[in-house]
């Protein structure tokens, strides 16, 4: 399912576009954010768990896999150089998996990793920490295959990604109860909290829905994009 | 539908070995007719698709690579279906016109990555052998984004050859390559269809097509205008009536003189002057000023009103 051309190809044009610039602004944010916050006198005892989940968790990963989510598939279908991709014997599968790879990995590493940063600056070798981390890498593989998704499915991913986040994981997962089910960043932090059984750390959902619901949506995101791409069409000008 | 019957069989092509087959095909953008109830059958040679921009012969060319589904009838490639099908590609090879390429990679990178995704057994060979095909190789390691139209039009096309593919399908694949580039590409082609290839090639240009296709299909409005060999089809643009567009000292003594020239049907005067229709272009041009010069008429102006492709393409769709 993974071809390895498919994420070379895409490795070096995520990293051929200037907006490759882009995704270590979020990262610095944190890291900057994190030596004030530190460095600071009469910060709530709490600070680093809430820094962790909302600025780390809840902003800097979902931002990140923006960018890079978006970049991955939705640039090349812009500028139609994903043309070369798909005229070759390549199943589509093959194609949206190696992207969901490759913007999980470099989401990982510009979001997911400054989060391990992040609290092992403020609270040194924890718990909390380390489960922030493996949240975080959760949601940099769920929102990378979301996004992706989206570049397959419709035109302007961006614009799409944006509204996803701002309306579904920012407003309507709080407003409306049943909605948490299906949120990266609750499973990020129902995660979070399961592997760093730290009390500041607040989330909505214990460990298992937190795994059960990611790998179906995980699924269910990958087979249909798959889908969507295979009827990827082209209009003459 | 067709103005010239199919010399496909004229041509030494048997029509019983056609990979590529369009059966009653009909395609919607939205309202819109892109193509309207093409069929036609494709063989081994050289193929030009002839037509003005926006006649539909991109559309073609995508339905054929499975890049848009029939609104109705049948596309196949040796008997299957393109359309969700990537599996044609091991038998196909697509050079599309759009400048859309990995800029960021070097031509031999992209080649080999072309090859790799095919799947070859020695993709490095493979990418050699078409970067050497198009004439690449002393450029193979500079970045793409540096390169000249031209040269990018190449890398296309060994990226498209690099499977060494049963049907190549090239959309405009002139475009921007300077006279030497565009012959010796015509020359590879060429040669690739007296292998037995299937080459399918769009252009808006006559003299291209003139110059490469065995057999061409001339689309005109979504429509197969005419199908078959292409000097029967250039034979019938030529010999067509012309319209021209005169002005004179006289106009009205000159259409008296012009009525009685046999390369002449009909005379009427406008606003716009004097505009005539002849039979034979050659003929009515050189009996022109004669005629003129002889009735003591001043010849101002002189403008051949349907030179265009547009109404070249028009004719054959009425004739």
């Amino acid at each position: 399912m993974y071809n390895s051309t498919v994420a070379w190809i895409s490795f070096r044009a995520l990293f051929g576009r200037r907006r490759a610039l882009l995704f270590v602004l979020p990262a610095v944010v944190l890291i900057v954010l994190t030596l004030a916050l530190k460095s600071a006198h009469g910060t709530r005892p709490d600070w680093p768990s809430l820094l962790l989940a909302q600025a780390g968790i809840g902003a800097v990963v979902p931002l990140t896999a923006l960018l890079v989510g978006t970049s991955v598939l939705g640039s090349e279908i812009d500028d139609n150089s994903v043309l070369h991709l798909l005229a070759t014997p390549v199943s589509r599968r093959s194609v949206i998996v190696s992207k969901i790879a490759v913007a999980a990995l470099v989401t990982a590493v510009f979001a997911a990793v400054p989060v391990l940063l992040a609290g092992l600056i403020a609270v040194g070798a924890h718990g909390l920490a380390f489960g922030c981390f493996a949240g975080a890498l959760l949601g940099s593989l769920l929102y990378s295959a979301v996004f992706v998704m989206i570049s397959a499915a419709l035109r302007h991913p961006v614009a799409y990604a944006l509204a996803y986040l701002a309306l579904w994981e920012s407003l309507l997962t709080r407003l409306v109860g049943g909605a948490k089910w299906l949120s990266v960043e609750q499973w990020s932090l129902g995660l979070a909290h399961a592997i760093s059984n730290n009390s500041d750390l607040s989330s909505t959902l214990s460990l298992t829905p937190s795994i059960v619901m990611p790998a179906l949506v995980l699924v269910a995101v990958t087979v249909y994009g798959t889908r969507r791409l295979s009827a990827f069409t082209l209009h003459a000008d | 539908m067709t103005a010239v019957e199919s010399a496909t069989a004229e041509r030494g092509v048997s029509t019983g070995s056609a990979v590529v087959s369009f059966d009653h095909v009909t395609h919607w953008y939205g309202n819109v007719v892109a193509v309207n109830d093409i069929t036609l059958e494709l063989g081994p040679g050289v193929t030009g698709l002839l037509g003005p921009n926006g006649a539909g012969k991109s559309t073609i060319l995508h339905l054929l690579s499975g890049f848009l589904s029939p609104s109705r009838g049948a596309v196949t490639i040796d008997g299957t279906s393109p359309w969700r099908n990537p599996a044609v590609f091991e038998k196909v090879g697509l050079v599309p016109e759009r400048d859309s390429v990995y800029a960021f990679l070097t031509a031999r990178e992209f080649v080999t990555a072309s090859a790799r995704l095919h799947t070859l057994p020695d993709p490095k060979a493979a990418a050699e052998r078409a970067l050497e095909l198009v004439e690449l190789t002393g450029a193979a390691d500079r970045a793409i984004q540096t390169y000249s139209k031209g040269m990018r039009q190449r890398a296309k096309v060994a990226a498209a050859l690099v499977h060494d593919p049963q049907v190549l399908l090239l959309d405009e694949p002139f475009n921007g390559m300077d006279p030497r580039q565009r012959l010796h590409m015509m020359d590879l082609l060429r040669g690739l269809g007296r292998e037995g290839r299937t080459i399918l090639f769009s252009s808006h240009i006559l003299e291209e097509v003139e110059r490469l296709a065995d057999t061409v299909q001339v689309v005109v409005a979504g429509r197969l205008a005419a199908s078959g060999d292409y000097r029967t089809i250039r034979r019938l643009m030529t010999n067509r009536p012309h319209v021209f567009v005169l002005r004179s000292t006289d106009d009205r003594a000159l259409a008296r003189v012009l009525i009685a020239l046999p390369a002449v049907q009909g005379v009427s005067l406008g606003e716009n002057g004097l505009e005539v229709h002849a039979s034979d272009h050659g003929a009515f041009t050189r009996e022109l000023a004669k005629a003129s010069r002889t009735a003591g008429i001043g010849l101002r102006e002189l403008i051949p009103a349907d030179e265009s492709l547009e109404s070249v393409f028009a004719y054959l769709v009425g004739a």
